[in-house]
Parts: C-alpha cells; structure tokens; sequence
C-alpha cells in the first residue's frame, strides 16, 4: 500500500523531470509527433530521469546495507571513505591509464571502492567500544586520509581541478550513450533484495546471526560487492552525491522500522523520489541554468539530517 | 547429548580453559558456576561456535559441530548471550520470527507460523507483540530474545548470565520459564549464571569453574555444600536450609 503511493509519486516526478529544462519541452509536442524535440528527450532527458532513478534508488539502498553491515545508523558511503575511494580509483586510472575506455574506468573504481569497504569494516570490527557517533568518526577520518593521498598526486598532476568535477554530482551532462554504466547497479538492487532478510539478521550483529545458522562472512562480501558496485557506477556516471545513503534509510527506519523484507523497496524508492525532487528544484531554481545536484542534495540532505538528529534526541 | 572434550582456549599466555571435559545430561537444566575469569562464558561460547577453541573438540549428538551445516546446527543448538543489544527496530513478533530462520529462511511457512505463535503465547507477549523492541524495558526485552530462542525450538538452549541486568521479579520469572522449557518441553538448558542461590534453585546439575579448570560437577545438591563452594569461589559460605531448598548466605 505504501509502496504503491510511492511508486505513484515517483512515476508523477519521473514524468515531471522529463519535461523541466532549458529547452521547452511539452507533452502536446510529443502527441504532434515533433521529431525534434522527441530526440532531444530520448537523448538527453529520459537518459537523465533513468540516472537520477536508479542513482537515488542506488545509493539510499548500499547506505542501508553499509548500516547493517556495522550495525551503525550514521554509516553510509559518505561517512565511511567509499566515496573517497571511488574518487581515488578514478585518479589511479586517469594516471596509469588515460586513454582506456570506461570499463577499465569501472573496473578501477570498483576495486578501489572494494578495498576501501573492507579495510573500513575491518577497522570497525577492531574498535572495541562501538560509540555510535564514532564509528562514522572514524569512517569521515579514514574518507579524509583517501581523500588526501588523492589531493596530493592531482596536485603533482595540476589535475585538482579535474577531479573536483568529476566529483561533484551532476547529471546535466547525462547523455544516451555515456551513462549506460549505470545500470549495473539494477543487478547490485536485485541481490539485495533477495538477501534481504539476510542483511536484517546481519544487522542484529554476528553472535545472532551464528547462532540463527546465517554464513555471516559470506553475507559481509556480498553486501561489500552490492555496495561497491552501485557507488563505483554511480560516481562515475553522475558523481559523488552526499548524504543520500544517510539521511534516506534513517527517515524510513524511523518510521517504518527496519525489517528489510518490510522497508527496502520503501527505501529504494524514497531515495529516487528524492533525489528528483532535488534534481528539479535545482533545474528550476536559477531557471534556464542549473543548479550541481551535489549542491541541492546537501543544502535539502543536511537540513534534514539536522531536524532528524534534533528528533532523534527528543 | 552435548559432549566436550580437552577443549583448550588462551588469549597470549593467558589460558582461560585448560583441558576442559564434560558431558551435559539431556533434558536436565544445567548451571555453570565459578568466579569471573574462571572460562564460563568461555566455553558456552565455544560449545555454540561464536568463539574457536585452540584445541579439542565439541560434539553434538555424537556428531562433532565443525561437520554440522550452520543452518543444521541452528535448529539444534542455540545461544544467548548477555551481550546481545539489538539496535535494529523491530517489532517482536518480527524478532521472534527471525527464530524460525533456520528452517525456512525467508519464506515462513504454516508451521513456522504457529511455532512462533507458541514462543510469544509461552513467554507471555502477546499484548505486546506489535511493539517495537527498542521500546521495551529490560524485562520485555529479554523476554522477547528469549521467545526468538524458543521460536526456534531447538534441543538444545544455551543462554550466558541471562540474569543480567533484571530485577528480581524478572529473575525468577527467567529462571521459572527455563525449568519449564526444560520439564514441559524435554529441553536441554545449559546457562551462565553468577548468582548461586539461582544456579541452587533451578538447576539439575552445576558444573563449577576455576581457573580455566572444571574442578566440581555434579547434580546440585552435592555441590550446594560449604566445603565445595568454599574451594570454587574462595569465599566463606553459609548454607541454611528452607523450605527444602538451600540458600546461600555469602554476605559474611
């Protein structure tokens, strides 16, 4: 029932979203049948709408599985370096090997993204007293010193600049043909999905899930593949977008509860709900020019995630 | 049965169970008794596979465990450990549901259904069952870990200082609610307990360690016994006798 009210909200924004934008789009032009302007939207703006859905639904759904991974609330790939290490993949590569093409692009950024999951869950499970604020703490620390040690060799490379924009979410430059990557995230939801259940018995911790029969390590590097998989299509399609996988899963906990057969679709969805809100308002705000989606996510991402701990402590 | 055997476990140089042999009566509720550092914890911990011994071995119905699947050995044998806090918010009928994982994973089927029916009608949480966990006290809470252990109906029930952490009230309560599991349903108890007037109370037999060592084991009225209790917690204790029952008075 929830689920098909927010199906019905997302389709209305996805049709919404196919019609804002510089160039003045509408649906009677469609029905007159305007060659034109009906390749402009298959080109540019479905592309868009189809990256923005499966980003939102992407990310809100890797942070859910990154906080049952560490039983933490406030981890997600902004607190825990995974975007850092996305970042840093794409360096390595634009340095060692600049003239391959995108593949070797993902495959960099999905090995980074990896290595960085692990080493950071391993980092989690060393820390004895778990402080819920400071294992993203820790996560913010170890994304800086990625961050850093990436900073440094752009700096060598006067590639600073570069790298800052790839990094900043965007998806007004989202054309058919270069954004295709990411759909590998849609394979990344499904598994997810499927071993639903089995990342709820994860998140009540590893004794529970021992003694509930569950191969815990088995389920810890699937939701590592799931995750890295998703963040590393997303940053290189679109960027890195904030606070997504944070603030999206915490609004549903919060109200739903965090029985992941129950809420992950409610997840999925809400996060793609989102991220077009913000993708729109950003498109309509300075009107005919836009808005970076990394601005308007933080602004709209930070202002909730304030209200959300303000709620919380009451 | 529930056998170990020569189980040996240290941390460095420090040996927390040495040797460590012992079979556990079927059907029977069985204590584990001895002073902080003496492996109690230790070993229920390797019993259930959440911890791997350095040496020995630990068989389950003639059946060593490391040859038993992990879901197989999931609805034989189950734990619960004091330091289970689940942060998730759940629901506890959805907790108790989790127990029948298991047997059918994802899809729980008719029986599945009933059983935790049972486990909520039995630990007495069915006003209570569309609450969320994180929104109980001590006592609900522990009561609702436990109806997820007897949802997953298991031969064998194994359960680390349950008594943590409540109240008297809740105490008993516990205590009375692992008797029955053990005379109305057949099954096997095996539980950390630091009070010794409960381990008196409620159990069959007690198993007493010190120093990584079993040094006692026997059915409990051997071991409710000045000279015995003296030896495990180095300690001067007073039995007296009420209502047929022992009572220790350590408080001297």
């Amino acid at each position: 029932m929830r689920a098909l009210v927010l199906t019905i909200i997302l389709l209305f924004l996805a049709f919404v979203s196919l019609f804002v934008g510089a160039a003045d789009i509408t649906f009677a032009d469609i029905i007159n049948w305007d060659i034109e302007k009906i390749e402009l939207i298959s080109i540019s703006r479905i592309p868009r709408t189809a990256a923005l859905v499966l980003a939102g639904v992407g990310m809100s759904v890797s942070g859910v599985i990154m906080q049952q991974m560490t039983q933490n609330k406030f981890v997600s790939p902004t607190t825990a370096g995974t975007l850092d290490a996305a970042k840093m993949g794409l360096l390595i590569f634009i340095i060692f090997t600049p003239t391959a093409g995108t593949t070797v692009k993902m495959i960099s950024a999905f090995v980074f993204t990896f290595l960085a999951s692990i080493l950071f869950l391993t980092i989690v499970r060393k820390i004895k007293h778990r402080n819920v604020i400071f294992v993203p703490l820790v996560g913010l620390m170890f994304g800086g010193i990625i961050g850093s040690v990436s900073t440094f060799f752009a700096v060598q490379l006067n590639i600073v600049q570069d790298t800052n924009a790839w990094m900043m979410g965007d998806f007004s430059s989202i054309l058919q043909g270069r954004y295709e990557l990411i759909y590998l995230t849609l394979p990344a939801i499904f598994i997810t999905y499927l071993y639903a259940n089995k990342f709820t018995v994860i998140g009540m911790g590893e004794d529970f899930s021992k003694n509930l029969g569950l191969n815990y390590n088995a389920i810890i590097n699937i939701g590592l593949f799931c995750v890295s998989l998703t963040v590393s299509s997303v940053v290189i399609t679109a960027g890195s977008i904030p606070f997504l996988g944070l603030i999206v899963p915490n609004v549903v906990s919060m109200i739903f509860g965090d029985n992941l057969k129950k809420t992950l679709p409610l997840v999925a969805l809400s996060g793609a709900i989102f991220l077009l809100i913000c993708d729109i308002a950003g498109r309509v705000v300075i009107y005919p020019y836009e808005i970076p989606i990394g601005v308007t996510v933080s602004i709209i991402g930070s202002i909730i995630f304030l209200l959300l701990l303000l709620w919380k402590k009451r | 049965m529930i056998e170990v055997k020569d189980i040996t476990k240290q941390y460095g140089d420090n040996v927390v169970l040495d040797n460590v042999g012992m079979q556990f009566h079927k059907g029977k509720v069985t204590s584990l008794i001895g002073s902080n550092g003496a492996g109690k914890s230790t070993l229920l911990s390797i019993i259930s596979r959440l911890l791997s011994q350095d040496g020995g071995i630990v068989m389950v119905d003639e059946k060593n465990v490391t040859e038993y699947k992990n879901k197989m050995l999931a609805q034989r044998l189950s734990i619960l450990k004091q330091s289970n806090h689940i942060r998730l918010k759940l629901t506890v009928r959805e907790l108790v549901s989790f127990g029948r994982f298991p047997y059918s994973q994802d899809k729980l089927t008719e029986s599945d259904y009933n059983m935790v029916d049972r486990a909520i009608q039995f630990m007495d949480l069915k006003d209570i069952e569309n609450s969320y966990i994180d929104e109980l006290s001590g006592g609900q809470k522990q009561r609702a870990y436990m109806a997820m252990v007897v949802a997953q109906d298991t031969e064998y029930v194994l359960l680390d200082e349950p008594l943590n952490n409540l109240d008297m009230k809740h105490s008993v309560q516990t205590m009375k609610t692992l008797r029955r599991l053990a005379d109305e349903w057949g099954k096997t108890i095996i539980i950390v307990l630091h009070d010794i007037n409960f381990a008196s109370h409620y159990s069959d037999y007690i198993v007493a360690l010190k120093d990584g060592k079993i040094v006692y084991h026997d059915e409990t009225e051997n071991i409710i016994n000045e000279n015995v209790l003296k030896d495990v917690f180095g300690l001067k204790i007073t039995i007296c006798e009420i209502d047929k029952k022992r009572i220790c008075n350590y408080f001297n």
